[in-house]
């Protein structure tokens, strides 16, 4: 075909004009983006160890650090399912709440076995799941409005079903959640593992690409003869069972429910995943990149603790985390666009 | 008003003069840009570009998408700072690079952008008046006189939309049109002035592309000069008076339009010589591979038509007219009120009937909008085209992205995708070759009904000769092929037999010789004449549609 070997000359010029591949094929920008959360993590960690040699670079620190907010960022990978996806999910926290609470209610103070429970609590997280699906998909509502109503919804209905610290929780769960491997409490394995089950789900399964594909534009996945509507309603789901999960793997750290706790894990959770997108596969909600996000998140928020600046930080490092990221990423976005 | 319709009339004379004895010689042009360039991140895209615009002069900005014709435009339009180096004459005096905001507006230019620049939540008042509200009341926006104001620029142009009515309810003709208007309208009382219209007939009519030219020819003769974009060639024969042509960020050369024929237009904007837009005529000779009996949806009322094996079937009409419907109701995604359509030896009830079944049974369907329902802008260009064939790289548990990266740079260089890269974001190709890509996606599920809305729509030449021809590819490998366009020139071509609509019904049917654009266009116009008369007897049959 001669048309072809001509078009292709006509294409060098604007290629030529650039210096010849080496230091200008290295997109720099790109790779600062990509890598640039962990050099930040890694830049505090040696910040930290400088203000605080004694208490910071400590064995106790590391597992507080890695053990603590194991949760989070359990209750973190189950809402990449429904973002990745295009849809917000407020109500994590709510299913994250009421099943902590169903927990306590039902194995202590009525005596339900801790497997049954576990299991009704998660049927419990995959059926507010069904039921944002419904309100988004058949009704038509968005996303983050339904969600938001739910997740207040299922907050409140904690407080109704048991507003008390409730103390108690079987061994069976708690040892499962806090037994010591390595040092580190097996929350934490779970976690990972967690993350890593994500990471190639979303990287290396066609389920994977689709959630992402219907979440940039739903338009070509139902005309590329995408099941849309059954994927989307996977992914919410997937994200009120993980929720739910996370609830569970709260009781068992703290071995007592309580009604007031969880609520206060959907801002670390929606920083940690907008941070996370920044990272590794900048522009796209990811499951190392979250993992990353979340444990340097901790990480600050443990040093300035150790500092002496308690209470109100927390809020203005998570807060101010989900603002830089999400600005982050639009920068980001228009640059790849371009 | 009055008075000032003198002055302009005075002037225009006056441009009159300057133009025919301009080219070359003394006169000063309007514009006088000189090395104007454009770096973005170490990409050049405009480079060293002189541009001389007389007044009154209709100027065409021709190139391949990429060329740089639309940073030029924004370069004039302060949108894009130019690289250093450049400079800018208006009307003899030396304006400082980059323009700020205000600046263009200030200089008398107004400009129409591809995307057209309109905000879907505003009102078509404010839309008209932004920025340029009355303020004889002093803070106050005088509604009533505003509403009234936009009325008669409205009735002046022949737009029946409410003033009240949001943008974003609008269908594109009409914000097309809107958007020329506001930019037309921006330029009045203005003597020496500049109008750019970056693609303008995108989403017109072929009624709506005469009332722009005739708007064209009523300012430049006042004086103002006009740069029209466009990939169109017989729309930059029939108005402008000379031609610039772009390629690859380089200025090409200008040229009085007259002077070259079509296919020396195409060569300078190709850069090589296209042999032929269309491929050979091919000839349907297989049976019957799909019927559609009795559709009706929403702008369709009782359409049946059959389609053979290897035919290229073209619907066509005047926009609005039910054509554009037919490939997204055979495809299962249009609210189908009631039809059949036998395919595969299967009889479907298209009003139950999905996309997911479609692609099962060996559809595809190419979207006119590439970026709303053809492609993922922001996934790469390999989680496009594989997207219909990903089941095909799962293997042991894994998706083989190596095999499946493999395969999609095959096909990039197959389908002549520039540039062949797999992990490149998919909204940043241009669009002929987006258009190229998907082609390519589906032609990789190898389809055996091929359903196409506008697949030519702002793409250029050199990609366009390829369409056609992967096109007629398909259809001399057997597949049945159903393209709604609005392109009366292609169809005529490419086509075996071409169905016209109207209001929503087939009026007539061409092929073999009597399928000719003069034919197309005639069975279109025509009928909405005979239109005028029918609609007078039988009252509101079906004018509500």
């Amino acid at each position: 075909m001669s048309v072809k070997s001509a078009e292709k000359e006509t294409v060098p010029p604007t290629g030529g004009a650039e210096p010849p591949s080496g230091l200008s094929s290295v997109d720099w920008p790109e790779l600062a983006s990509r890598y640039g959360l962990l050099v930040v993590w890694v830049a505090i960690i040696g910040l930290f160890a400088a203000l605080l040699p004694d208490t910071f670079p400590t064995t106790a620190t590391l597992q507080s650090i890695l053990g603590s907010q194991a949760v989070l960022l359990v209750l973190t990978i189950g809402m990449l399912y429904s973002l990745r996806a295009g849809e917000f999910d407020l109500s994590v926290a709510g299913v994250m709440s009421l099943s902590l609470v169903l927990v306590g209610y039902l194995n202590v103070l009525h005596g339900w076995p801790i497997g049954l429970t576990v299991l009704v609590a998660l049927g419990v997280g995959a059926l507010v799941g069904l039921i944002n699906a419904f309100l988004v998909i058949v009704v038509g509502v968005e996303s983050i409005i339904a969600t938001l109503g739910m997740g207040t919804l299922l907050v409140g209905a904690g407080v109704g079903i048991n507003n008390s610290v409730t103390s108690g929780i079987s061994p069976t769960l708690v040892d499962a959640a806090t037994t010591s491997l390595f040092g580190l409490p097996m929350i934490f394995y779970y976690a990972v593992a967690l993350t890593l089950i994500t990471w190639y789900v979303f990287s290396y399964t066609p389920f994977g690409r689709y959630l992402y594909v219907i979440g940039v534009n739903r338009n070509v996945g139902r005309l590329s003869g995408l099941p849309v509507n059954r994927i989307r309603t996977s992914a919410l789901i997937i994200t009120g069972v993980l929720s739910a999960l996370a609830g569970v793997l709260l009781a068992g750290q703290l071995g007592s429910s309580s009604p007031n706790t969880a609520p206060a894990y959907l801002l670390p959770a929606f920083a940690g995943a907008f941070l996370g997108s920044t990272v590794i596969s900048p522009g796209r909600f990811n499951a190392i990149g979250s993992f990353i996000a979340v444990y340097f998140l901790v990480t600050g928020i443990t040093g300035l603790n150790l500092l002496g600046y308690t209470g109100w930080v927390e809020q203005v490092f998570y807060g101010g985390s989900l603002v830089v990221a999400v600005a982050f990423s639009v920068v980001l976005g228009r640059r790849r666009l371009r | 008003m009055g008075e000032s319709e003198t002055e302009i009339e005075l002037e225009g004379e006056a441009m009159e003069t300057t133009r025919q004895n301009g080219q070359g010689t003394a006169a000063v042009p309007f514009v006088r840009a000189r090395g104007l360039g454009k770096t973005f991140a170490g990409k050049t895209v405009l480079q060293g570009v002189d541009l001389d615009l007389m007044s009154g002069e209709v100027r065409g900005l021709l190139g391949q998408n990429g060329c740089g014709k639309s940073t030029l435009v924004k370069i004039l339009s302060g949108y894009h700072a130019p690289d250093p180096g450049g400079s800018l004459e208006v009307h003899g005096e030396e304006i400082e690079l980059p323009l700020q905001g205000g600046d263009s507006a200030a200089l008398g230019m107004s400009f129409v952008h591809q995307d057209l620049g309109l905000v879907d939540s505003m009102t078509v008042a404010e839309t008209m008046l932004m920025g340029r509200y009355d303020h004889r009341l002093g803070w106050r926006i005088p509604w009533k006189y505003e509403h009234r104001r936009v009325r008669e620029m409205l009735e002046s142009f022949d737009i029946s939309v409410r003033t009240d009515a949001r943008i974003g309810d609008l269908d594109e003709v009409d914000q097309a049109r809107l958007a020329i208007l506001r930019a037309i309208d921006r330029l009045r009382g203005v003597k020496a002035g500049l109008l750019v219209l970056d693609e303008p007939t995108a989403y017109l009519p072929k009624d709506g592309v005469d009332q722009l030219f005739a708007a064209i020819r009523e300012v430049s003769a006042r004086g103002v000069a006009v740069i029209l974009v466009t990939h169109r060639l017989d729309e930059v024969a029939a108005i402008t008076d000379r031609v610039t042509v772009l390629r690859d960020g380089k200025l090409i050369g200008t040229h009085d339009t007259a002077s070259l024929s079509e296919d020396q237009m195409i060569e300078k904007i190709v850069g090589f010589s296209l042999d032929k837009l269309y491929p050979d005529h091919h000839e349907a000779t297989g049976g019957v591979a799909v019927s559609v009996r009795g559709l009706r949806a929403a702008t369709i009322d009782d359409v049946s038509f059959d389609v053979r094996e290897g035919e290229i079937l073209g619907v066509t009409g005047l926009l609005g007219m039910g054509y554009e419907e037919v490939p997204y109701a055979m495809f299962g995604d249009a609210p189908v009120e009631d039809g059949m359509l036998s395919f595969g030896g299967v009889e479907r009830e298209l009003s139950s009937f999905s996309a997911r079944e479609a692609v099962a049974a060996g559809m595809a369907l190419l979207p006119a909008d590439r970026l709303a329902n053809g492609g993922a802008g922001e996934a790469t260009v390999r989680e496009n085209v594989t997207l219909t064939s990903l089941s095909s790289y799962f293997s042991g548990g894994l998706l083989r992205v190596g095999r499946e990266r493999n395969a999609t740079e095959a096909m990039l260089d197959e389908f002549d995708v520039v540039p062949p890269e797999p992990e490149r974001v998919f909204a940043t190709l241009s669009g002929g070759n987006q258009q190229k890509a998907l082609l390519g996606k589906w032609f990789a599920t190898s389809p055996s009904l091929l359903l196409l809305h506008d697949p030519t729509r702002g793409i250029d030449v050199g990609a366009k000769k390829q369409v056609f021809l992967r096109i007629k590819e398909a259809a001399d490998a057997g597949a049945s092929v159903v393209i709604a366009s609005p392109e009366y020139e292609d169809l005529a071509h490419i086509c075996d037999r071409v169905i016209v609509f109207r209001d929503g019904r087939t009026v007539a049917e061409l092929r073999g010789g009597s399928l000719t654009e003069e034919r197309l266009l005639e069975q279109c116009y025509v009928t909405e004449n005979e239109r005028g008369t029918t609609r007078a007897g039988t009252s509101s049959d079906s004018s509500e549609r």
